[in-house]
């Protein structure tokens, strides 16, 4: 039994929207993986939830006509990994919530909770960082978009505000149309892990399948947010795939992160794995671009 | 039928269906819930408790602290009692410490209505503590000047032993010309169990006031003894009942919190209280396996002969002396029995209190510390040599024959190079080790070994007892009763197969009582060791050879045939000359319940004590792919060969081995306990805690080298802890062949690896 | 708070007054008896409560009782046949020896019957990483996977997709 001073079912995005409203100190809570062992450990003991949990509005994945690909927050990991949409269009992401915590996990987690808990080891977010999500939050005000760069304030922080809900990830075609992605995650273990460091990337190549026409390198645990190596990414197009490619990539990279030392691993192992995923990372992307490494 | 055959586990069915009863199972409604408050600091002293914000919380019935339990140090250790004060575990630690002496001691409890005000008021709880600075190493707490952790121990030093072989002088031997030398420290980790069942226990005070305690344990017997001791009330006034558990590997080989909970449910009147421990707790506050550091020195001829090696064992007791220095001791034994240097050895062993969790008994029983030093050292000398690690190990490791000079037992039956030979096969052990030997680029392979050796039991260390009872039933059908309990290694299946081989009753016709219940259960210590085949099941050879003397018996006065020309076979009474079914038990067994003539109810009930012990044996290849710039170690493949005597049921000796193995890859490769530099735990969840998963285990193989132990009671000895013994220094050398490093500290972890192979500009 | 709410556990229906503070661990142990649902962490990392809820495996430890009105939920105690035949699944765990001290088991089941009930045909590498929600000390996983994929294959060979 949970110490939890009261609970709220929200009906539908309004009624939870006006909850959170009514009630300043309330928590949000969607598949409950985060919010309820912060409850059990004491962090969130004694608070007040409003349950977005079984609100129907909140949940699926749809294709605009645009080729915009819309996932509702309260889709659940394996629901994403397994929808035909993101199969077909963005299987990096599909590929990386599936590497979330176990298979229970990944059955209850959303990836709403995923971005909305604001932590840098989020297993979706490098991805939808690097595919340049929208996030779209309802408040009591209506809604706004917010670029999900712009997204994460700090550690644990985001810019929503505490009556609004996320309502909506969007990623247009252009940011998928013609990509490879992959994404790594590194822990300890190969299953039941916190990412020690994740990596993604997605990668446009010449229509010669060649030389690099877009890159985003993206990183989750490399500093206090997930994050884009922009300027390495600027640094590398028209690149050609070559050893001295990888090898800027890795370096570019290292110029850009702010990983810290930890109990779970060291500064310098960070950098280790950065350097190293952000290379091996870009080399399964250009083949999943259609590119070869030996081009 | 019978011992050999692969029978399915008696108690599979329960398990699947989820009928099978554990101690939480079995709670009744309306107990009152327990939670522990632990200290938030490594050392010092409780001065003062605030309760009254807790008092206040809706549904509190009473808040018990270190100021109200009684003034009583008592063992906590599973080991038989010894009615010689000299050999009496170490009494140390009290049902409540006002003495913090780890990062999560026991110093109060809520008693209340629900967990949710047990938990809001443990966290109301203020607490005043005169703070001393924490010793968390060895190192620290031998220091000049370091707190006592025991005032009875001011040097912190719970034991020091000293034994030598041979001359037993290393720096004399070491002084020979020519001979190549290492003097080197390697380190194991703390690590804990993870049985998936938590510790639960509940109690209450029946109409008789005695106090009955359900509880998730290996050592019903002991338990109550210790209650009993904890308490300062008779024995007999306890009753503790073991349904079946969800593991222990050695953790609940020691009395946790029954104690307690049986204090608490005296403090409200009786009443039920049920006290379950989170996994957090458990990993925090109760037992792990020693860390040990071991200074270790060799010398060795170029032709491979070991000639003399000194071993320092420090070992990391923590907090409380649980089972001590038996650990230590064990560790610095297999040292020496591993191996006969030529001139001699030497092994100083130093038990150290320190500031953090206890440690105690954990599968292997400081075995498989100790093969950590023993196996990398062997590795480190076979190089040092040229010599193949291999050849190197055939040259040197124990030989049949070998009796311990000091134990006094050996190798009653003996396998172990065969296990060698066997394995080496498997792995393809020469091929691969001339295909990996030149390898360059950032992944690379190798293979490594490690070998073993294990006493069965504890005897002549400890005391070896165990009982057994048998019922005919009057279907002819048979009841066992046994002290030694189920843990989820098989015993009772086994059990019922040793049943069924001296009795000639078939094992559908045979009910192992897997509860016991210390009211009604024969004695027997438990679950530990490795000695429940071996000295569990010489009890129960025992009893079944007295209970066939008595069906045999019947059978002669109903067939009128003299007994000795009589047998039973398949559950008839058959005539030994010619095989013949004379009468069936069923019919015996009617018989003998109802006759007008001759009523008897046959049982047999046998105490062994045992002064026999043997060694097991056995041996770990690994293969293994090394990602040098990740810095991980993927298990390509791996296999245990074990000499563990006859095997009972060999689909369950595999099983069993398996889980040993996994076991031991966490341990070489992942498990460590983690705390801050105050000795609070970092990583006591299941998340960052590193037991393998699924993802983690590769394919396990296991084969046996299968000789008759003539002092087995049907040719088996010790297979319980040796599967995860030589998996950790395997892994720990095929990562030295792979890559020239050679990691000296328990876990390879990825961290340390790119250390390490930066270090060596591998990366 | 005590809460109404009505669910239909192993094929029956139900009206329940819960706590709104109850995990389902909790409502199908305390006041349903099926004690077949393990707690080993309570965090959703052990994988011993596992149930299916509409037939998805979930932790029952994190999450709320209140979120299962009008779900269906599946324990071990459901997948016995009118005459207490075994499921072949159950048959696979017991043949295989993939059971040992027991206390993973039932939650593993129902993971396997999730897996099952997709029809498809998945490879060893597979199996593991769809069991790897569940920890078990016992086994190594071994036998656990080849109960696995003898049910797999066995179900494929009936309804393959």
């Amino acid at each position: 039994m949970y110490d939890i001073e009261k609970i709220y079912q929200a009906k539908d995005v309004p009624d939870a929207v006006r909850a959170l409203a009514e009630n300043p100190d309330a928590v949000v809570i969607s598949g409950g993986s985060d919010v309820l062992i912060q409850i059990r450990e004491g962090r969130l003991a004694g608070c007040s939830l409003v349950s977005i949990h079984n609100i129907a509005e909140l949940k699926g994945i749809e294709m605009d006509k645009d080729g915009t690909i819309l996932i509702r927050p309260a889709t659940s990991f394996s629901h994403i990994t397994n929808n035909d949409i993101i199969k077909k269009y963005i299987p990096v992401l599909g590929d990386a919530v599936d590497q979330v915590g176990s298979p229970q996990i990944r059955n209850i987690g959303t990836v709403g909770g995923n971005v909305c808990n604001g932590v840098t080891s989020a297993d979706s977010a490098s991805t939808l960082f690097a595919l340049n999500a929208v996030l779209e939050l309802t408040g009591e005000n209506g809604t706004r978009q917010v670029p999900i760069g712009q997204f994460y304030k700090g550690p644990g922080k985001t810019v929503r505000e505490h009556s609004e809900i996320l309502t909506a990830i969007r990623i247009t075609k252009d940011n998928y149309d013609g990509f490879g992605g992959h994404y790594i995650k590194y822990g300890k273990r190969n299953a039941m892990e916190i990412a020690t460091l994740g990596c993604s990337v997605s990668v446009k190549l010449t229509p010669d399948k060649k030389a690099i026409e877009d890159l985003r390198l993206a990183y989750g645990v490399a500093a206090p947010t997930p994050m884009r190596c922009t300027e390495t990414e600027s640094a590398v197009k028209e690149m050609k795939i070559s050893p001295e490619l990888f090898e800027k990539v890795g370096k570019g990279a290292l110029a850009e992160v702010n990983p810290r030392s930890s109990w779970r691993a060291s500064k310098e192992f960070r950098l280790q794995l950065i350097e190293e995923l952000g290379k091996r990372a870009l080399k399964q992307a250009i083949i999943n671009a259609g590119g070869t490494l030996d081009a | 039928m019978g011992v050999g055959k692969k029978i399915d586990r008696v108690d599979a069915y329960a398990k699947v269906t989820g009928e099978a009863k554990y101690s939480a199972d079995l709670a009744p409604d309306g107990l009152l819930v327990a939670r522990v408050v632990h200290s938030k600091i490594a050392n010092g002293l409780v001065k003062s408790f605030d309760l009254d914000e807790a008092l206040k919380v809706p549904g509190v019935v009473k808040i018990v602290t270190c100021f109200d339990v009684p003034d009583i140090q008592f063992p906590t250790a599973g080991h038989p009692w010894s009615v010689e004060a000299a050999h009496q575990d170490v009494q140390d630690r009290k049902i409540l410490n006002q003495r913090v002496r780890f990062y999560g001691d026991d110093i109060a409890a809520v008693i209340a209505e629900d967990e949710v005000a047990a938990s809001r008021a443990a966290r109301l709880i203020k607490v005043v503590y005169e703070e001393y600075p924490p010793v968390l190493t060895v190192d620290e707490a031998m220091a000049e000047g370091a707190v006592p952790v025991h005032s009875e121990y001011p040097d912190n030093i719970l034991k020091h032993t000293r034994f030598t072989v041979g001359d037993g002088d290393f720096e004399k031997a070491a002084k020979e010309n020519g001979l190549l030398l290492i003097d080197k420290v390697y380190e194991t980790q703390r690590v804990q169990h993870c049985h998936i069942e938590v510790p639960v226990s509940f109690a209450y005070q029946d109409a008789n006031g005695k106090i009955v305690v359900t509880t998730s344990t290996q050592i019903p017997h002991i338990v109550r003894r210790v209650i009993g001791q904890a308490l300062g009330i008779p024995w007999g006034k306890i009753r503790v009942i073991k349904p079946y558990i969800g593991g222990g590997f050695g953790n609940k080989q020691d009395v946790l919190y029954e104690p307690l909970n049986a204090f608490l449910c005296t403090q409200v009147g009786g009443r039920g209280v049920r006290l379950e421990l989170t996994r957090e707790e458990t990993l925090a506050c109760t037992r792990v396996r020693h860390a040990v550091k071991f200074h270790a020195k060799a010398a060795v001829r170029p032709d491979g002969t070991l000639v003399s090696r000194k071993l320092e064992v420090f070992s990391n007791q923590g907090a409380y002396a649980s089972h001590g220095h038996a650990i230590a001791a064990n560790a610095a034994n297999m040292f020496k029995q591993l191996y006969q240097d030529e001139k001699g050895l030497e092994a100083d062993s130093y038990t150290v209190y320190t500031n953090s969790a206890t440690a105690g008994a954990m599968r292997g029983y400081g075995i498989p510390q100790s093969d950590f030093v023993t196996e990398a050292l062997t590795e480190d000398l076979a190089r040092l040599t040229g010599i193949d690690p291999l050849e190197y190990r055939l040259k040197n490791c124990v030989k049949e024959g070998y009796v311990d000079p000091h134990l006094k037992f050996g190798f009653e039956s003996y396998g172990l190079k065969e296990c060698i030979l066997k394995g080496r096969d498997f792995i393809h052990w020469d091929e691969k080790r001339a295909e990996y030997k030149d390898q360059t680029g950032p992944v690379r392979r190798g293979v490594g070994m490690a070998i073993f050796c294990y006493k069965t039991g504890v005897y002549p260390i400890s005391l070896e007892t165990a009982s057994c009872r048998m019922v005919l039933n009057q279907d002819g059908s048979l009841q066992i009763q046994m002290g030694a309990t189920e843990i989820g290694q098989g015993a009772d299946t086994v059990f019922s197969q040793m049943a069924a081989e001296s009795l000639g009753i078939t094992e559908d016709r045979i009910y192992v009582v897997s509860t016991q219940d210390t009211d009604i259960t024969p004695f027997d210590t438990g679950a530990y060791a490795s000695r429940q085949t071996y000295v569990s099941g010489k009890a129960l050879k025992k009893t079944a050879e007295q209970l066939k003397a008595k069906i045999l018996d019947y059978a002669s006065y109903k067939l009128k045939l003299p007994a000795e020309g009589l047998d039973i076979r398949d559950n008839y009474i058959v005539s030994m000359a010619d095989n013949k079914s004379l009468l069936s038990m069923e019919e015996l067994a009617t018989e003998a319940f109802y006759s007008l003539d001759r009523s008897v109810h046959i049982t047999a009930e046998a105490t062994y004590h045992c002064k026999e012990n043997t060694f097991a044996s056995g041996v770990c290849f690994a293969e293994v792919e090394v990602d040098m710039p990740l810095g991980k170690v993927k298990v390509l493949n791996i296999i245990n060969v074990h000499d563990s005597g006859i095997l009972i049921n060999p689909k369950l000796a595999e099983a069993q081995v398996h889980g040993g193995i996994s076991m031991g890859i966490g341990y070489g490769l992942s498990e460590i306990l983690l705390y801050d530099k105050n000795g609070k735990p970092l990583n006591d969840n299941l998340l960052d805690y590193k037991m393998p998963t699924s993802m983690d285990t590769p394919d396990l193989h296991v084969d046996f080298v299968q000789i008759n132990d003539p002092t087995g009671p049907y040719g088996n000895k010790a297979l319980g802890e040796p599967p995860a013994i030589p998996v950790a220094p395997a892994l720990r050398n095929a990562v030295l062949h792979a890559t020239g490093v050679a990691v000296d500290s328990l876990p390879l972890d990825p961290q340390k690896l790119v250390e390490h192979f930066k270090a060596a500009g591998l990366i | 708070m005590l809460k109404v709410i009505n669910l239909t556990v192993n094929g029956k229906a139900h009206e329940l007054a819960v706590d709104d503070r109850e995990a389902l661990v909790d409502t199908l142990r305390n006041r349903l008896g099926l004690t077949s649902v393990k707690k080993g962490c309570e965090v959703g990392e052990c994988g011993a409560c596992t149930v299916l809820v509409n037939g998805e495996a979930m932790d029952s430890c994190i999450y709320l009782t209140v979120w299962a009105e009008g779900k269906n939920i599946m324990t071990v105690e459901g997948l016995k046949g009118p005459n207490g035949e075994l499921s072949p699944i159950q048959k696979a765990f017991i043949e295989e020896a993939a059971v040992q001290c027991g206390f993973c088991t039932p939650g593993l089941i129902m993971t396997a019957v999730e897996i099952v009930g997709t029809g498809k045909k998945y490879n060893r590498d597979e199996l593991r990483k769809l069991i790897s929600g569940h920890l078990c000390r016992c086994t190594g996983y071994e036998n656990i996977l080849n109960a696995m994929e003898r049910i797999v294959d066995e179900t494929y060979k009936v309804v393959g997709k």
